[in-house]
Formats: structure tokens, C-alpha cells, sequence
């Protein structure tokens, strides 16, 4: 891997700490709708499947090292055991999933390439993470584990969109920073 | 660097890490096939001792839980309803204990210690042709540059509330990300000029 590819897997680590800082939207129950989540989206769409998952990988690995950079100040290996382990340990793939259908998906404009793969990335397969993270942690079934995460879609749909006005402005301000066009 | 890590000389302090991780994952591992909520309660107990051996402060790091606590009520009461009151106090004890005592090795495990100690598990990626070193160096790089981006947000939070504010406080994204990838490819021309990260 080149150097460059090296520090921008780096920098962009340290970024989605830095968007932890975007105070959260209060909602229902235990997961915040966060502007952190919406990073780990644009990791994928920015950098492209292989950079974007291995940024994400480089995140939650410091994370566990025991520095506090999941928003509100979180982190340490109780993140790792807790109810939501699941979704932190799906980031890296929830990145390459976006990263790699948005590449898919040049022809379309950004925002259609970056919503649908938010939503196929951030939404479809890191549900499985986080779905099969909280019934190992929790011991309850398929089904209930998945209705009771089901109640965070609805933001996280939000979210998808917001991923995909970012990604368009940052492409119009920076064309050579989106990897996946 | 901002780290969870509580600079103290305790009992926990001096234990080597490699140890602390083994014990944490054997007794999590342990902890499953208990079914009666009493046997958990004096592990509970010993792991708030735990904290308490920590000095003053120790008790109230227990409360790293709370933003969690709207979800073990929810997990907790669906249980009790679905199974059992011995299943739902079962469950909210073993996560409690499991949590505490991963977040325990965080507060008492220096990050160099913690990268020393998990850096044998990174020898498989040298199949992949990735040096460790290699990680070594991201990792520095992004632990330098978190408190960087971190006071860049927080001057664009300020700017952002001095022209009004308002809800759409994520549009901060923006620019945000301009600056980063900007940072990015000065520093890797910085390093270019430096003759490149340095493999064995």
C-alpha cells in the first residue's frame, strides 16, 4: 500500500472521531442518532471499498486500544461486550459494502450512487451486524432482536440521506476527493 | 493524547495486559452457562470491588453504563415478560459484569501497552504482505491527529452557532471533510519529503 493511501486511511480515522463531536439528536432509546455513523458511510462513498474498510478497521481498533472517540466520549473494550457491539464491529464492513456498490453505480449522479449504497452499506449489512451482535449479547431470538433494533431504521434511513447531500457537496467542492467516481 | 486510561498505581495497574485481556475473555466466557441470578450477584459485587480498589473516584467510573440504561430496561422488562424475573436479572447482571470489567482493563491499561499486547495477533496480516509497522505508524497518525480535526470541528461548531445556529448542524460534515482530505494530502507530501513511512 502506498504511503499516501496510508495516511488517508489515517486522517480519515480521525475524522469520523472528530464528526463525534456534531452533538447528537436525541432519540428513543439506546443508540444516538449520531453524525458519526453518517462518517462511517462516507468512508465508503470517499475513500472506496478497500480504503474506506480498512479506515473504519484502523477506527474501531484504537477504539478497543482504549481511546475515547465514539461520540459522547465512548470507548474501551466495554463497547466491544456491550448490547450495540455489534454495529462498531460491522463498520469496516458497512464502509467496503457502501464504498463497493457506489462504485457500482458510476453512471448514476453521486447522490443516487451514495444513497443507495448507504443504504445497502450503513443499513442492510450492518443491521446484520448489529442485529447478530444483540442476540448473542442478549439471548433473544431472531425475530424480537430484530423489531427491537428495527425501531432505529427510521433515523438511520435519515441518515442515508444526509450521507448522500454531503457526499454531493464534497464532490461539487473537491471532485478528486470522492474515490468511487 | 485523550485516552480512557486513569494514571494511578493500583494492583490492576501492574498486572500485565496480556493477562488482563485473557481474564477478561475467560470470565465472559465463564459467565455463560450461569442460569441462576444469585451465583451472578457476588461477582457483581467483586467487580465493584474492583473499581472501589481504584481510589477515590473509582466507584462513580461505574457509570460509564448510563448511556445504556435505557436499553437494559427495555432488554430487562421484555424478558421478564417473555421468561423469567431470575432470566431478565440473569442477562442485566452478566452484561453489567462483562462491561465493567472490559471497560476495568481500559481504565487500567496504558494504550502502548494495550498495542504491545495485541500486536502478536497482527502477525497473520504479514500473509497479506502488510507490515505491522505499518499499522503501528497508522495508528500513530491517527491518535496525533484526533485532538487536530477535533479543535477544527469545534472551531466550526462555534461558527456555526455565532452566525445563528440552527438544526442542520450536520451540513458542519461539509467543510469538515474538505479540511480533512486537504490535511490528508499535506501530510502525506510532508512524509513524500521525509522519505516515506520507514518498513524494517
Amino acid at each position: 500500500m502506498k504511503d499516501k493511501s496510508l495516511v488517508q486511511i489515517a486522517l480519515y480515522a480521525a475524522l469520523i472521531a472528530a464528526l463525534g463531536l456534531i452533538p447528537p439528536v436525541p432519540f428513543l432509546t439506546g443508540i444516538p442518532i449520531t453524525a458519526q455513523t453518517l462518517g462511517v458511510m462516507l468512508a465508503g462513498v470517499m475513500l472506496g471499498p478497500w480504503r474506506g474498510f480498512l479506515s473504519m478497521a484502523l477506527f474501531i481498533f484504537v477504539v478497543a486500544l482504549g481511546a475515547p472517540l465514539l461520540s459522547g466520549g465512548r470507548g474501551g473494550l466495554g463497547v466491544f461486550v456491550g448490547p450495540t457491539a455489534g454495529f462498531a464491529i460491522g463498520f469496516p464492513f458497512a464502509a467496503f459494502a457502501t464504498g463497493w456498490v457506489a462504485e457500482r453505480l458510476k453512471r448514476l449522479p453521486v447522490f443516487a450512487a451514495a444513497l443507495i449504497g448507504s443504504i445497502v452499506g450503513g443499513i442492510l449489512l450492518l443491521y446484520v451486524f448489529g442485529i447478530t451482535g444483540f442476540k448473542l449479547v442478549t439471548g433473544n431470538d431472531w425475530l424480537r432482536s430484530t423489531q427491537i433494533m428495527a425501531v432505529y431504521i427510521p433515523g438511520d434511513l435519515v441518515k442515508t440521506v444526509i450521507t448522500a447531500i454531503v457526499a454531493q457537496a464534497v464532490y461539487k467542492g473537491m471532485p478528486s476527493a470522492v474515490a468511487t467516481r | 493524547m485523550i485516552s480512557l486510561y486513569v494514571q494511578r498505581q493500583t494492583w490492576l495497574h501492574r498486572m500485565p495486559a496480556g493477562a488482563k485481556l485473557i481474564g477478561l475473555a475467560a470470565v465472559s466466557v465463564a459467565l455463560y452457562p450461569v442460569t441462576t441470578a444469585w451465583w451472578l450477584l457476588p461477582v457483581l459485587i467483586a467487580v465493584a470491588g474492583a473499581y472501589a480498589s481504584l481510589g477515590p473516584g473509582g466507584l462513580a467510573r461505574l457509570w460509564i453504563v448510563k448511556p445504556l440504561v435505557p436499553m437494559f430496561v427495555l432488554i430487562v422488562g421484555l424478558q421478564w415478560w417473555t421468561q423469567s424475573l431470575n432470566a431478565a436479572l440473569v442477562l442485566l447482571q452478566r452484561m453489567l459484569i462483562v462491561i465493567w470489567l472490559a471497560n476495568l482493563v481500559t481504565l487500567t491499561t496504558r494504550m502502548e501497552a494495550m498495542m504491545e499486547a495485541v500486536m502478536p495477533l497482527l502477525t497473520p496480516l504479514k500473509w497479506f504482505r502488510v507490515d505491522p509497522a505499518r499499522v503501528a505508524f497508522a495508528v500513530a497518525l491517527l491518535v496525533r491527529f484526533v485532538p487536530v480535526l477535533m479543535a477544527v470541528m469545534l472551531n466550526l461548531l462555534e461558527a456555526w452557532k455565532a452566525r445563528g445556529g440552527g438544526r442542520q448542524v450536520w451540513r458542519l460534515a461539509i467543510p469538515m471533510m474538505i479540511n480533512a482530505i486537504r490535511m490528508s494530502d499535506h501530510v502525506s507530501e510532508a512524509l513524500a519529503a521525509r522519505g516515506g513511512v520507514h518498513s524494517r
